[in-house]
Formats: C-alpha cells, sequence, structure tokens
C-alpha cells in the first residue's frame, strides 16, 4: 500500500477534467495523497517536490474497463506486477481485470489474491471483475455476493459469451442487490465456432471461416432485450460491428440505462490487417469492414458507446508464432490505448475533453469507482501527458510481457509522460 | 522475365504476364514426361523437400516426380510420420529442415496462410501445394494450362465451378487465374456453400445448375470434401447429386466442345457421374499429366537458376 505524506505541485500544465469541465493552465497541489488545490498560482509550500509541466496535459488517472492480467495461472504471459508496469506506462492509474484466468475468478479467493497481488505491485489501482458463472461455464451463477464483499466491480465471463439467456437473465437481476454492471462478451456461438476472421472480404480472400457481424448483433439484442426485461445494469464489452452500434442508440434513445465501449483495434483497424495471415490482428471479435470501424468511430463521437478499453489481452510467442487457426486471440493494449485514442483528436473525430473523458470518468461512472475527475479532496490519480511527443510502437520496449501488438510500427504522437497514483509517481519517461 | 517474389503462394498476386511465363514454360518442359529417358539435368544438385501435413496423393506424387524429371533430390517429409505428432510446431519443424540446407520448400498444410508464414522464418523459395481453403496455385496454373491446351485460348472463354466454393482452395485459385487470363468465371452450388461477398471478386454467382451451365465453355466440377464439414450444410449426398452433380443429361446443356475438368479425387457419382468423367467431353486425366510440366515449371522457375529477384 503506497503511504504518501510529501507534498507535490505540479505547475504550469493544461489542466483538463472532462467531469468538472475545467480547462486552463492551473497548478495543481498534491498533500496527503490527494488533490489539495487546483488554483491559477499556487506558491510551493516548503520542501514540495515541484513537477514542471508547462506544455503538459494535465488530466484524470486514466482508467481501462477491460484488461486481461492473466495471472493466476497465465504467469507467463503476464503477472498482475508486469500487467501494473505496462498500465502505469500507459497513463492508467484505474483497471479492471477479466475473470477468465486458472483457476478462474469465479470464488473469493481469488478475488482476494488479486487484490494482493495488486496491491503488492502497488502501481495501478486494480479492480478485479468476478465471473457471471461458476468455472465460466455459462451453467449457473457463480458467488457474486462473496465476491463483491472481496472487492469485485463487475460480473463478466469475457471471452465467453453467457450463451444460456435464462443464466444472464438471472445474472441482470441478482447483480441489482450489489449494484454493479454485468459486462457482456456478445458473440453467438453457433454463429461465430470455428470463426477465425471477419466474414466478408477477410473470409473471402484468405479461405479462413469467418464469423459474421450478426454473431454480436445478435447477443447485443438480446442483452439489451434483457436489460429491458429486468432493469439490470449492462455493460457490452467490445462493441466491433455498424449494427450493433445501432442497436445501442436506438435503446439508449428509448431511455434504457446501458453502456458500451470498445477498443482501439476496432476503430483504428479493419478485416485488412488479417489479410497477411498476421496472427497479431487475430483478436475476438475478429476486426471488421471499413463501414463498421466507421460505424464505432461515430458511436464514440455521438456518445452511443460510452469508454474506450485497452481489451489488453497480453500472449506469448508460444500461442502466436503459429498457423493462423492455431493461434490465440488478442492484442496487447495497455501501452497504446492512449496514443491510439489522442490520434482520434488528431483526426478532429474527437474533442481533446471527449477523447479524456473515454478514458477516465465515463468508465469510472460505469464501474461506480471514485475516480476520473480532479476534485479537490479526491485521490491524487493523475496522468500527465506530453500531447506532442512523437513514438513508433515497438513491442521490444513493452513492460507488459505481451509482444502481441496488432500495431507495430506505428508512428504515434502523444503518451503518458508522469503518471501518479494518490500522489506517487508510478512511471515517469 | 523476372518473377516479383521468389515464393509461390497464390494465385491472386501473381500478374497475368507472370502467369503466362509459368505456363510458356510449361508448355516447353512437358515433352520431357514423353521421352524415353524421362529426365534433364536441369536441377541436378538442388534438394526439394515436400513438406506434407495434410493426406495427399495425386499432388505429392506430382512434385515429386515433377522434381525428379529435373534432376533434383526430393525428400517427402509427411505429418503422420514426423514430430509433428510429438507436438512440434510448424515453425520448429520448418527451422530444422532449412538447417540440413534444402533449396526449395514445398508445403501442404490445413491452415490457410501456413505457406506465408513459411516464408517470414525461412530464407528459402516457398511453394505453396495447398493451404486450408486459401487457395492451390498449381492447380490453378495446371487447369490453366489445360483449358489453353484444349480450346487454344483463356481470353473470353465462360468457366463454371460448381460445388463447395467456401471450402475450396481450388475454387480460389482458378477464380484469381482465369479472371486475370481474361476468362468469366461463374460460381454455382447450394448458398450454404457459397461465401457471403463472393460477386465482389468479380464472379457470377448461381444456386441452380441448369442456368449456370448454359454458354459455359469449361465446367469445373469441385470434390465435396466431407472432411472438412463437420456438419455438411446440405440435407445428403443424393439430394446434392440431384441438384449439382454432373450426369450426362446435363452434359447435353453444354455447347459443343465444352470441356469437364475436376482437380480429383472425384467422388464417382455425388459430384460427376463416371460416364461423364470418362467421356469424350472429360479432360481430368490431362489435368493430372499437366500437373507434372506445370510443376516442373514452377521449380524450375522458382530454383534460383532463372530468378532475378530478391
Amino acid at each position: 500500500m503506497i503511504t504518501n505524506q510529501t507534498t507535490k505541485l505540479i505547475r504550469g500544465g493544461r489542466i483538463l477534467d472532462p467531469a468538472s469541465g475545467r480547462d486552463g493552465i492551473f497548478d495543481l497541489l498534491i498533500q496527503n495523497g490527494q488533490i489539495a488545490r487546483i488554483d491559477p498560482q499556487i506558491a510551493p509550500p516548503p520542501g514540495a517536490e515541484i513537477i514542471d509541466a508547462t506544455g503538459l496535459l494535465v488530466v484524470p488517472g486514466l482508467v481501462d474497463i477491460h484488461t486481461h492480467l492473466r495471472e493466476p495461472g497465465y504467469e507467463y504471459k503476464e503477472t498482475i506486477l508486469t500487467g501494473s508496469q505496462a498500465a502505469a506506462a500507459g497513463g492508467f492509474t484505474s483497471l479492471a481485470c477479466m475473470a477468465n484466468t486458472d483457476p478462474p475468478n469465479d470464488n473469493s479467493s481469488v478475488t482476494e489474491f488479486i487484490r494482493e497481488r495488486a496491491q503488492k505491485a502497488g502501481l495501478v489501482n486494480i479492480y478485479p471483475v468476478g465471473a457471471v458463472s461458476k468455472g465460466l461455464k455459462g451453467e449457473s451463477l457463480a458467488e457474486i455476493g462473496s465476491m463483491v464483499a472481496s472487492g469485485i466491480v463487475a460480473v463478466s465471463d469475457d471471452g465467453n459469451p453467457v450463451m444460456n439467456s435464462g443464466l444472464m437473465r438471472n445474472a441482470l437481476e441478482y447483480t441489482q442487490i450489489f449494484d454493479i454492471p454485468v459486462i457482456s462478451h456478445c458473440e453467438d456461438l453457433g454463429l461465430s465456432q470455428g470463426g477465425q476472421v471477419n466474414e466478408g472480404l477477410a473470409s473471402l480472400r484468405t479461405g479462413l471461416a469467418g464469423i459474421p457481424a450478426e454473431a454480436e448483433v445478435s447477443m447485443v439484442v438480446r442483452d439489451l432485450l434483457l436489460a429491458r426485461l429486468t432493469g439490470g445494469k449492462l455493460h457490452l464489452a467490445h462493441i466491433s460491428t455498424a449494427r450493433s452500434v445501432d442497436a445501442i442508440r436506438a435503446a439508449k434513445a428509448q431511455g434504457l440505462k446501458v453502456t458500451a465501449e470498445t477498443a482501439p483495434h476496432y476503430f483504428t483497424l479493419t478485416e485488412e490487417a488479417v489479410l497477411s495471415f498476421d496472427t497479431n490482428a487475430k483478436v475476438n471479435p475478429p476486426l471488421r469492414s471499413a463501414a463498421d470501424r466507421e460505424a464505432v468511430r461515430n458511436g464514440l463521437r455521438d456518445g452511443t458507446i460510452d469508454c474506450i478499453a485497452s481489451d489488453h489481452a497480453p500472449h506469448s510467442l508460444v500461442e502466436k508464432d503459429l498457423e493462423f487457426t492455431q493461434a490465440s486471440s488478442g492484442t496487447v493494449g495497455l501501452e497504446t490505448t492512449l496514443p491510439l485514442t489522442l490520434k482520434l483528436v488528431q483526426e478532429g473525430l474527437l474533442s481533446l475533453s471527449q477523447a479524456i473523458a473515454l478514458l477516465s470518468i465515463n468508465p469510472a461512472r460505469i464501474l461506480n469507482l471514485k475516480k476520473g475527475s480532479l476534485s479537490i479532496g479526491a485521490d491524487a490519480d493523475i496522468t500527465v501527458i506530453d500531447p506532442g511527443r512523437k513514438l513508433t510502437v515497438d513491442p521490444e520496449k513493452f513492460r507488459s510481457r505481451g509482444r502481441n501488438t496488432a500495431f507495430p510500427g506505428l508512428q504515434l504522437q502523444g503518451r503518458a509522460a508522469i503518471t501518479l497514483i494518490r500522489g506517487e509517481i508510478t512511471f515517469r519517461e | 522475365m523476372t518473377l516479383k517474389s521468389r515464393h509461390l503462394l497464390g494465385l491472386e498476386r501473381l500478374t497475368r504476364a507472370e502467369i503466362e511465363y509459368f505456363l510458356d514454360t510449361a508448355g516447353s518442359l512437358k515433352e520431357i514426361s514423353s521421352r524415353d529417358i524421362k529426365k534433364v539435368p536441369t536441377l541436378r544438385g538442388k534438394t526439394v523437400i515436400n513438406l506434407f501435413f495434410e493426406a495427399s496423393t495425386r499432388t505429392r506424387t506430382s512434385f515429386e516426380i515433377a522434381a525428379k524429371r529435373l534432376s533434383a533430390d526430393t525428400i517427402n517429409f509427411s505429418a503422420s510420420t514426423s514430430s509433428v505428432t510429438k507436438g512440434e510446431t510448424l515453425i520448429d519443424t520448418a527451422k530444422n529442415i532449412e538447417a540440413m540446407r534444402p533449396d526449395l520448400v514445398v508445403i501442404r498444410h490445413p491452415a490457410s496462410g501456413a505457406p506465408e508464414l513459411l516464408t517470414h522464418w525461412l530464407d528459402l523459395p516457398i511453394i505453396n501445394a495447398g493451404d486450408g481453403s486459401h487457395e492451390h496455385p498449381t492447380q490453378g496454373l495446371l487447369d490453366l494450362f489445360t483449358v489453353r491446351e484444349k480450346k487454344g485460348k483463356i481470353d473470353g472463354l465462360t468457366l463454371t465451378i460448381i460445388g463447395d466454393i467456401t471450402h475450396s482452395r481450388v475454387a480460389r485459385s482458378d477464380i484469381y487465374g482465369f479472371q486475370k487470363m481474361g476468362a468469366r468465371v461463374r460460381v454455382c452450388g447450394p448458398p450454404t456453400l457459397i461465401p457471403p461477398g463472393i460477386e465482389s471478386l468479380g464472379v457470377q454467382k448461381f444456386t441452380r445448375l441448369e442456368p449456370a451451365l448454359e454458354g459455359a465453355d469449361v465446367v469445373m466440377a469441385l470434390r465435396i470434401q466431407l472432411e472438412r464439414l463437420a456438419a455438411p450444410p446440405f440435407p445428403s449426398l443424393r439430394e446434392y447429386s440431384r441438384l449439382f452433380g454432373i450426369n450426362l443429361e446435363r452434359l447435353r446443356l453444354l455447347k459443343p466442345g465444352s470441356i469437364i475438368m475436376h482437380p480429383g479425387p472425384i467422388n464417382r457419382g455425388v459430384e460427376i457421374s463416371p460416364e461423364v468423367a470418362y467421356s469424350s467431353s472429360s479432360v481430368i486425366l490431362d489435368q493430372v499429366e499437366n500437373g507434372v510440366a506445370v510443376r516442373m515449371a514452377v521449380l524450375y522457375l522458382l530454383s534460383g537458376r532463372s530468378v532475378d529477384a530478391q
């Protein structure tokens, strides 16, 4: 546990806090791990550590609602420590980690183990996501109440869909006791089974089995219906298709309280990336058509999609240096999500404030976390961004154990320069 | 003439001129197989590895004969007798074989893209002998060669491919190859076996046989690959044959001089009746014969003896 009595003054940066609407050049004073003051000019108290943020952007610590840290069970892919290092380097101060570990996080002892490891690493606030079903098998509810008592903030069988509609209904009803969301991995296995790439251009050209957009859309629609039926809190993970975005937009217009996320690969890449059989571009759901990518981008712009998640899915070479059909799905993302999101600002799709909200206050609200805002008295979880910094994605420089990025060699601009949680520096470039 | 790539991964990436280069070279090598002594010293001292991760009789034998007629040494590696059964990965197997210093690798693999994967790991010319449902470029070339030989040209002809298009690497290579050479391509089969969006490749789609046969110069019947179909997306082989099988009655729908092809092995009485397979319209055995000449051309042109590129 980080305990910090030091005083820090972040000076002269552009403070951008979408939650309060504050945007301007301010000094920010940190005392006792909390934000003490934000004012145009603050005289440094005696002994204060000064951080010069001139020309830099000071934003709420970023929150990633969807990661895979692989521990326990797959420590050769990633550990809670290496995942935390990657998160800090990527500007994240809080993250939620999915339950598909081995053993899965379907009981409170695994939840407690994850929390202990997270505290020992001490680099990022880690909020475990519990399984919906025992063993992620989609048969019967896991002990959600016990896991909530140990610290889970949501439930999800992510990696697998909850195919049984009755079980999904029960999850959306039962979780109302605790007011936590059910995060749905939308995939109809009957339509996707054996599939490797998007059905369309990619399956046609490669001969690899296709996964139609409808495998996602049909489950998005089912879950929207179940959310309406139950009044439960539904969050839709990694939205990748145009018709999913349409369905969510329509549901929100009718007043349904549903939230959704997408990941940088779905707003950056298309199925063209798999035409060379590059296994690092093998993700689930698969990279889609150019029209789908456009719709996802529009969904981010108009607020249909509430937040951006990395869906950080580290794998080792053992799972990726293989025939496409044998390779595991997933790309790492913790260290590229911020610059890829800033690219949307550079391209004129989003305002800077929108982009930061998608990575901070919005995901924090979905998970009911008191995070994602630079308010007085809040934990000093802060990301200082150098918006002009140019970088080339180089897997060899990742803190993550996973080298499996779908973006190797991509030139980007803007990254975290300093990351702090509770006033303590967890990353400094 | 030089080839852009040192590999042959698919016809999608070849230009018309490159395809013609392979076909013309095959044309000049075909005569060797009718000699009394069927051997030339062209590839003497070269080693060709046949890496076959999937059952194959025709293609493997054809590559082996082609290599031997050019005096290359050939080694056949098949998955069932190899360390693959001990859990070795494709890359590790291939790196080990590369260490034995072969000159060319021919690979057949059940996964689409496996030959391309090898090009990233081996510093050797890679020849795709069929990868998953992706491409089978030497089959495409031998089909083109056979049509050109029988019809005197490819430009302006209409080719109808019948059967399981979705899972067919032959269909993909033929679609690319025949279109590049100026032919029109139709595909025909149950909609459950035609990939969505096939029209974007420039082909015409039919779900009934009769209109697909009308006016066709070349008919390619594909094998129903039961081994690739966990649950066949049609009710029965009997019904398939009734709707899409080429029999003598349907042969009469074709214009005179049309030819029937099949990449083999045939399922007698399913996609093609035995009477048709051995009729005067059938060029199925010519395809097999020409396969040797085409593979000799591919081995020769990719052996480094004549390719300047890379």
